[in-house]
C-alpha cells in the first residue's frame, strides 16, 4: 500500500522544506559557521523552487486525493519557495546584525514555507488545516524571534491568541462542513441536507481565512504583528502566507460546489471595509513598517475585490496581482529591514529623509516598490490593479470599482509621501550611509527586475492564470 | 528591411544607453566622464543612424505601400476582452519628420551637452535623464496607438521634470520641477479622458482603426459638439499642457531652471511640440470637429501674440528664449487650427532648428559669461565670441523670418493658411502678423543688448570665453540648417515647389490642402496673393528689427523713457500679465487654505507641508478614528473579529431572515 | 441514547464560552486556556458528526486536531514565558507597547 513515486514527486517542494528544516536543526549542534547555515539554507530553498518544475511535470492527486498538483498549487508553491528564497538572501545579514542564531531561523521558515505550500495545494480540508497550523505556529515563533526585544516578544503574544483564536473559527467551520457534506474533500462537498449547517460551516470558514489574510475588520493585529517581528520575517508575513492563504480561499470558491455564488456580497463589504480600513489607517502613521502593514491590508481589500467579482478575470487577477504585490513588499521590506539599522531602531519616517542624497540606489528601488504598489504604469502593481478593475467591471461591481479606484487616490497620499520624504526633505541630523550588502542588493535587483519585467510583460502571467484547468483534478 | 522589421531598435538604443550610464553610476562604479560621453553619444548617434537607414528604407518601399502607416506589432502588451493595445511601432512620413527631427537634433544636443556639462557634478545622472528623454520622446513619435503614445507622452513628462528639477538642490528648480509635474497632469487628465472617449466610441485606441472608422463618420457641424469634437478638445487640454499654450503654459518659463542643453532639447525642440505632433497625428478626427479646429486655431493666435508681448520685456535670456518658444508653438497651432497641418508641422521642424540653434547659442552666451543670464549685464559681446555671435545671429535670422531663412518659409506657409481659411481666417492672420512683428522686435533686442553696445558688466571679474569645440560644433550644423532648413518647401514665386507638403501628402492627403477650400482662386491670382502676403512679412520683419535697432542701439536711453511714460503697461509685461500671481490667488491659496485650515492634523502630524494634498479633512479625521480601533489591546481585537465574525453571519443569513424577500424572483 | 443535536448544542455553548472568556478574561493564560476550549468544542463535534454519519474519519479527524493543539500549547506557553520574563506580568491588557 505504499504510495506509488510520482505521488512524492507531486509534493517534492513540501518534502523539500520540510526535510531541509529537520536536517537544519539537526545540524545546529555541530555547525558552528552563519556562513554555512545561510548557504545551506539558500541551496535547500533553491532546490525547493527548482523541484516546483518537478510538482508541475507530475500533475495529479497524491495520497488518497488529499494533497495534490495542479497549475494553480505549481504557481502558488513556486510563489512561496521564491518568497522563502528571496527572505533567506536577504536576512543573513540582518542575523548577524541582530546577533540572532541563524539555524532555527531558517528552519523555521523552512516550515512555515512547507505549511503554505500545503495550503495552496492541499485538496481536503484538515491537510489545508495543518498547513494552516505548519505556517502559523512557525510563524509565531518567527514573529518573536528577537527574544530580547518587548516589542517582538507582544508581537509574538497577539499574534499567537489571535491567531489561535481565528483558528478555532476555521477549524469549527470545518467540522460543520463535515457534518453537512460528510466529507472534507473540497471538491466532494455537496449538502447531504439543505440547511443551515454548511452555510454557516463555510462562514465560519471565511472568518479564519480572512484573519489570515488580514482582511477587516479582523485585521487589527496585522501593524502591531508587523511592527514588532524582525523585519525580514515581516516581509515574509506579507507576502508568504497571505499568498497561500488566498490559494485556499480561491480555491475553495472555484471547486467545492456549495460555496458557488451569493457570496458575492460578502466580499463586497469585505473588500470596501479593508480597503479603507488599510487606507485610511496608513494615513497617520509615521513609522515605515506600520505604514507598509497597513498598505498589506488595503492591497488585501483590492485582491478582495476580485474576489466580489468572482469570474474568469478575477481569478487570473488574484494570482497576478500576489505576484506583483509579493515582489514589491519583498522588495520594500528588505530595504527597511536594513536601514533599520541595529535594533531597527531607525524606521520612522524621518529616519528616511534625504535617503535620496545618501543612497540614491536604496531611493531608487523602495520608490519603484512604493509605486508598484500604488499601480504606477510601467510597474507589475499597475497591472494587478488593472485586471482587478477589469474583473470588477465585467461583473457590473461599478461600485466597488469606483471605491477601488478612490482608495488608489487615498493610498497616493503615503506612498507618495515617503518618496518626498526621501527625495524633497533633508535629513534632520547627519547620517551615515548604510552601504548595502551584496546579498541583499542581490534581493533587491530581483524584486526590481520582477517588478519591472511584469510590469511591461504581464501577459504570460495573465495566460496562465487563465488556464481553464487552473485547479485541475 | 533591417531596421523597417525591428523598429524597436531604434527607441532601444537610447534606453540602453541611459541604462549603462543610470546603473553604473548608481552602483557606484565611478565611471570616467569620457566613458559616460562615449555611451551617451554612442547611443543616440547610432539610433540617428537607424532612423536614416529606416528612412531610407522606407522611401524604398513601393508608393502603394507608403501610402499606408507601416505598423509592427510586437507583443500584445493588455489585452482584455475586446480590448488590446500592443506595443505596436509605425512608420509614415509623418513619424518620419518627427523621428528625423528628435534623434537627428537630438544627437547635437548631446554632443554640446558633453562640452556644458563638462564641469557639473552628476554627469552621468543628467546624460541617463537625458538618454530617457530620447527613449519615451521615440516611443511617442513612432507609437501606433494612443495607449503607447501615452506611455510615451508621460515618460516624456518624467523625463523633463526630473531634469528640471537636476538641480534639486536649488529650490527654486525643484519647485519649477513640481509646477512642471502638476500643471502636465492637468494636461494629461484631460488626454485620458478623449483616450477614454475615443476607446468607447471606435473600441480600439489603434491609430488606423480609429482613423479609418473617422473617415466614415459624418463631421461634426460648426458649432456642435457632437463626441468627436469633445474628443478632439480633451486630446487638445493634454496638448496645451505639454506644449505650453494657454491657459497652462505658466509652467514652460520656469522650467529654464534646467540645464540649458535641457532647455533645447525638450523644452524647445521636442517634447514641448509633441502636443502639435498629437494633433497633426490626429488630424482627420480633427478635421472632422470643425469647432475643436476653430478653437486650436484660436488659442494658437492667442498664444502666439500673448507670449510675445511678454517676451518684449523680459531680460533674462533664456526666459526670452522660453516665451518665444511659447508664442512660436501658438504658430504651430495655429496651422494645424486651420487645416494646414503639413505647414504646422513644417514649422516644428525649423523651429526646432533654430530654437534648438538660439538655446545653444545663450548657453554658449552664459558659459561664456560665466553663469550671467540677465542680458541688461552683458552687451559688446560679438567680438570676444565670434562663433557664437555668427551663430546665434542666423537663428535670429531665421526665427524673425529673415528672407531665405528657414523660419521665414515656414511662418509664411503658416499665415498664407492664416489668410485663406474660411471663417475669421483675416483675424488670425492679423494676430499671427503682429506676432511676428514682436518676435522679430525682441529677438533682435536680445541680439543688440547681448552682443553690441559697450559692455555692462565687470570685465575685470568676468572673463569671457569663447566655449569649447563640442559646443560649436553643434551651434555650426544648427545654424546651417536654420539657413538652409526652408528651402525644400520654398514657395512656387520664389521658383520652389513644396517638396514638405508632398513629402507629407500621403498623411495628410486631401484634407490637409488648405488650397482645396479656394479652388475658385485661380493660381496666378494666388501667385500675387502668396507674393503680396511674404512681402508684407518680410516689411514687418525689418520694422521689427528697425525697431529695435532704434531703441537699443541708436537711443538706448528711449526705451527705458516708454517703459517709464508706459508704466502701467510695461510693469504689467514684465510680470507676465501677472498670470502666475493670478493662478496663486485663485487656485493655489485657497488649495493651501484648505490644506491650512482642513487638513492642518494631517501636515502637523507628518510635518509634510508642500506636499500636494489629495486627502481631504474627512479622510483624515477617519484614519484617526480607525487608528483609535487599534489600541493595542488584544481583547479588544479579539472583540472586533466577533462583531466581524456576527457581521458576516448577519450578510449570509440575511436573506432567510427576510423569506418574501428572498422567495420573490 | 442522548439525540445527536445535544451534542452540536453543547458543542456549540462551549465554543461560545470560549469566545467570551477569549473576550473578557484579563490572565494570559487563562485566555489561552479558552482556545483549548474552543478547540475542544471543536472536537466534541467532530466526534457527534463521525458517529451520526457512520464513518470514522471524524474521530481521527480529532486525534489530528490534538496533536495539532499541543503544537500550539508547546509554542504558545514558550511565549507566554518570554513575555512574563520581560514583563514580569501576565495582564494582557498591559501589553500595548504598539498601538494605533
Amino acid at each position: 500500500m505504499f504510495p506509488p513515486r510520482e505521488e512524492f514527486l507531486r509534493v517534492l517542494p513540501i518534502l523539500i522544506f520540510c526535510g531541509g528544516g529537520t536536517l537544519l536543526m539537526l545540524l545546529q549542534p555541530f555547525l558552528r559557521s552563519r556562513t554555512a547555515f545561510s548557504l545551506l539554507a539558500l541551496a535547500g530553498s533553491l532546490t525547493a523552487v527548482v523541484s516546483v518544475g518537478c510538482s508541475a511535470a507530475h500533475p495529479g492527486a497524491a495520497f488518497y486525493g488529499l494533497i495534490g498538483s495542479d497549475p494553480a498549487s505549481v504557481f502558488f508553491e513556486f510563489l512561496v519557495g521564491a518568497v522563502a528564497f528571496l527572505v533567506i538572501l536577504g536576512s543573513a545579514s540582518y542575523l548577524e546584525r541582530e546577533s540572532l542564531a541563524p539555524a532555527e531561523f531558517y528552519a523555521l521558515i523552512f516550515f512555515a514555507a512547507a505549511g503554505m505550500c500545503v495550503l495552496a495545494s492541499a485538496r481536503e480540508m484538515l491537510t489545508a488545516f495543518i498547513g494552516l497550523e505548519m505556517s502559523s505556529i512557525s510563524s509565531y515563533i518567527l514573529a518573536g524571534y528577537r527574544r530580547e526585544s518587548p516589542k517582538a516578544a507582544e508581537s509574538a503574544l497577539k499574534y499567537f491568541l489571535l491567531g489561535s483564536f481565528a483558528t478555532a473559527f476555521f477549524l469549527y467551520g470545518i467540522a460543520l462542513l463535515y457534518g453537512s457534506t460528510g466529507t472534507t474533500v473540497i471538491a466532494q462537498m455537496t449538502p447531504l441536507a439543505p440547511g443551515l449547517l454548511p452555510k454557516l460551516g463555510l462562514a465560519l470558514l471565511l472568518i479564519g481565512l480572512s484573519f489570515k489574510v488580514a482582511a477587516a475588520p479582523f485585521q487589527l493585529w496585522t501593524p502591531d504583528v508587523y511592527e514588532g517581528a524582525p523585519t525580514p520575517v515581516t516581509a515574509l508575513f506579507s507576502a508568504g502566507p497571505k499568498a497561500a492563504t488566498f490559494a485556499l480561499l480561491l480555491r475553495i470558491f472555484v471547486e467545492m460546489p456549495l460555496a458557488a455564488g451569493e457570496w458575492t456580497r460578502i466580499f463586497w463589504i469585505l473588500a470596501v471595509i479593508t480597503m479603507f480600513a488599510g487606507n485610511l489607517g496608513a494615513l497617520l502613521q509615521t513609522n515605515v513598517k506600520r505604514i507598509l502593514a497597513y498598505s498589506s491590508i488595503a492591497h488585501a481589500g483590492y485582491i478582495l475585490v476580485a474576489f466580489a467579482a468572482s469570474n474568469e478575470i478575477g481569478v487570473a487577477a488574484v494570482l497576478f496581482y500576489l505576484l506583483a504585490y509579493a515582489a514589491a513588499k519583498l522588495g520594500a521590506f528588505s530595504v527597511v529591514a536594513h536601514l533599520g539599522g541595529a535594533g531597527e531602531k531607525r524606521i520612522e519616517l524621518d529616519d528616511f529623509a534625504g535617503l535620496a542624497q545618501r543612497q540614491p540606489i536604496a531611493a531608487a528601488a523602495f520608490s519603484l516598490f512604493l509605486l508598484s504598489l500604488l499601480g504606477i504604469p510601467v510597474t507589475a502593481g499597475f497591472f494587478g490593479k488593472f485586471y482587478i478593475f477589469k474583473a470588477a467591471l465585467a461583473s457590473h461591481l461599478i461600485g466597488l470599482a469606483v471605491l477601488l479606484g478612490v482608495n488608489s487616490v487615498i493610498a497616493a497620499y503615503y506612498y507618495l509621501r515617503l518618496i518626498i520624504v526621501m527625495y524633497m526633505r533633508e535629513p534632520k541630523e547627519e547620517t551615515a550611509a548604510l552601504p548595502f550588502p551584496g546579498a541583499v542588493t542581490t534581493v533587491l535587483a530581483l524584486c526590481a527586475l520582477a517588478t519591472v519585467y511584469f510590469g511591461l510583460f504581464p501577459n504570460h502571467i495573465i495566460a496562465f492564470a487563465s488556464n481553464p484547468r487552473l485547479f485541475g483534478h | 528591411m533591417l531596421i523597417l522589421n525591428h523598429l524597436w531598435i531604434i527607441p532601444l538604443l537610447p534606453l540602453l544607453g541611459a541604462a549603462i550610464n543610470g546603473l553604473s553610476g548608481l552602483f557606484g562604479a565611478k565611471w570616467p566622464n569620457k566613458a559616460v560621453t562615449a555611451v551617451a553619444i554612442g547611443s543616440t548617434g547610432l539610433s540617428f543612424l537607424a532612423a536614416l537607414e529606416c528612412v531610407r528604407e522606407f522611401l524604398n518601399l513601393p508608393a502603394a505601400q507608403q501610402a499606408l502607416p507601416w505598423v509592427k506589432q510586437y507583443f500584445t502588451w493588455i489585452a482584455a476582452g475586446t480590448f488590446r493595445a500592443g506595443f505596436d511601432l509605425q512608420i509614415d512620413h509623418l513619424t518620419i519628420v518627427m523621428l528625423l527631427v528628435v534623434t537627428g537634433v537630438g544627437w547635437l544636443i548631446h554632443i554640446y551637452a558633453t562640452g556644458y556639462m563638462s564641469h557639473e557634478g552628476g554627469y552621468y545622472r543628467f546624460f541617463s535623464y537625458l538618454n530617457l528623454f530620447m527613449f519615451f520622446m521615440l516611443i511617442l513619435v513612432m507609437a501606433a496607438n494612443y495607449v503607447l503614445l501615452f506611455v510615451g507622452w508621460e515618460g516624456v513628462g518624467l523625463a523633463s521634470y526630473l531634469l528640471i528639477g537636476f538641480y534639486f538642490l536649488k529650490k527654486s528648480a525643484s519647485d519649477a520641477g513640481k509646477k512642471a509635474f502638476i500643471v502636465n497632469r492637468i494636461g494629461d487628465f484631460g488626454f485620458m479622458l478623449g483616450m477614454f472617449l475615443l476607446f468607447r466610441t471606435f473600441g480600439s485606441l489603434d491609430f488606423v482603426t480609429v482613423f479609418d472608422k473617422t473617415r466614415e463618420l459624418p463631421a461634426d457641424a460648426l458649432g456642435q459638439f457632437g463626441i468627436l469634437t469633445i474628443s478632439c478638445l480633451l486630446l487638445f487640454m493634454g496638448a496645451t499642457g505639454k506644449s505650453a499654450q494657454l491657459p497652462l503654459y505658466v509652467w514652460l518659463p520656469d522650467a529654464m531652471e534646467g540645464p540649458t542643453p535641457v532647455s533645447a532639447l525638450i523644452h524647445a525642440a521636442t517634447m514641448v511640440t509633441a502636443g502639435v505632433y498629437v494633433v497633426a497625428r490626429s488630424h482627420i478626427l480633427f478635421t472632422h470637429a470643425p469647432t475643436a479646429m476653430l478653437v486650436v486655431a484660436s488659442v494658437g493666435a492667442a498664444t502666439a501674440f500673448f507670449a510675445a508681448t511678454i517676451g518684449l520685456v523680459q531680460t533674462d535670456i533664456k526666459k526670452i528664449l522660453a516665451y518665444s518658444t511659447v508664442s512660436q508653438l501658438g504658430y504651430m497651432f495655429l496651422a494645424c487650427g486651420v487645416g494646414a497641418f503639413s505647414a504646422g508641422i513644417f514649422h516644428l521642424m525649423t523651429h526646432a532648428f533654430f530654437k534648438a540653434l538660439l538655446f545653444l547659442a545663450a548657453g554658449s552666451v552664459i558659459h561664456a559669461m560665466g553663469g550671467e543670464q540677465e542680458v541688461t549685464r552683458m552687451g559688446g559681446l560679438s567680438g570676444k565670441i565670434r562663433w557664437t555671435y555668427f551663430t546665434m545671429l542666423m537663428g535670429t535670422l531665421a526665427i524673425a523670418g529673415a528672407p531665405g531663412f528657414a523660419g521665414f518659409f515656414s511662418k509664411d506657409a503658416i499665415l498664407f493658411s492664416a489668410f485663406q481659411h474660411a471663417p475669421g481666417g483675416r483675424i488670425l492672420y492679423a494676430v499671427g502678423l503682429a506676432s511676428a512683428l514682436m518676435t522679430a522686435f525682441y529677438m533682435f533686442r536680445l541680439i543688440f543688448l547681448t552682443f553690441h553696445g559697450k559692455p555692462r558688466f565687470d570685465e575685470h571679474h568676468v572673463h569671457v570665453h569663447e566655449s569649447p569645440k563640442s559646443m560649436l560644433g553643434p551651434l555650426v550644423v544648427l545654424a546651417l540648417l536654420s539657413i538652409i532648413g526652408g528651402w525644400m518647401a520654398a514657395p512656387s514665386f520664389w521658383g520652389g515647389t513644396d517638396h514638405f507638403t508632398a513629402f507629407l501628402a500621403p498623411v495628410f492627403g486631401a484634407e490637409a490642402a488648405p488650397e482645396a477650400a479656394t479652388a475658385a482662386v485661380s493660381e496666378a491670382a494666388e501667385h500675387s496673393l502668396e507674393l503680396t502676403l511674404a512681402g508684407v512679412a518680410v516689411a514687418t520683419a525689418f520694422l521689427g528689427f528697425f525697431l529695435a535697432f532704434w531703441l537699443y542701439l541708436r537711443r538706448p536711453g528711449v526705451a527705458d523713457q516708454i517703459a517709464k511714460s508706459a508704466k502701467g503697461a510695461y510693469t504689467t509685461l514684465l510680470n507676465k500679465y501677472y498670470v502666475d500671481e493670478l493662478y496663486a490667488a485663485v487656485i493655489i491659496r485657497p488649495l493651501v487654505w484648505i490644506s491650512d485650515n482642513v487638513l492642518w492634523r494631517a501636515v502637523d502630524a507628518s510635518g509634510i507641508d508642500g506636499a500636494v494634498n489629495g486627502a481631504a479633512a474627512g479622510t483624515t479625521a477617519l484614519g484617526d478614528r480607525l487608528r483609535r480601533a487599534h489600541s493595542g489591546n488584544t481583547r479588544s481585537y479579539a472583540v472586533w473579529v466577533v462583531i466581524g465574525a456576527l457581521l458576516i453571519l448577519a450578510v449570509i443569513f440575511w436573506p432567510m431572515l427576510k423569506p418574501a424577500a428572498g422567495m420573490v424572483p | 441514547m442522548v439525540p445527536a443535536g445535544y451534542y452540536l448544542v453543547l458543542s456549540a455553548i462551549l465554543f461560545g464560552l470560549g469566545i467570551v472568556a477569549f473576550v473578557f478574561k484579563r490572565n494570559i493564560i487563562t485566555i489561552f486556556m479558552s482556545i483549548e476550549l474552543m478547540l475542544n468544542a471543536v472536537n466534541l463535534a467532530f466526534v457527534t458528526f463521525s458517529q451520526v454519519l457512520g464513518k470514522l474519519d471524524g474521530q481521527v479527524f480529532v486525534l489530528f486536531v490534538i496533536v495539532v493543539a499541543a503544537a500550539e500549547a508547546a509554542v504558545g506557553l514558550g511565549i507566554i514565558i518570554l513575555i512574563a520574563r520581560h514583563r514580569q506580568s501576565l495582564n494582557v491588557e498591559r501589553m500595548d507597547l504598539m498601538k494605533f
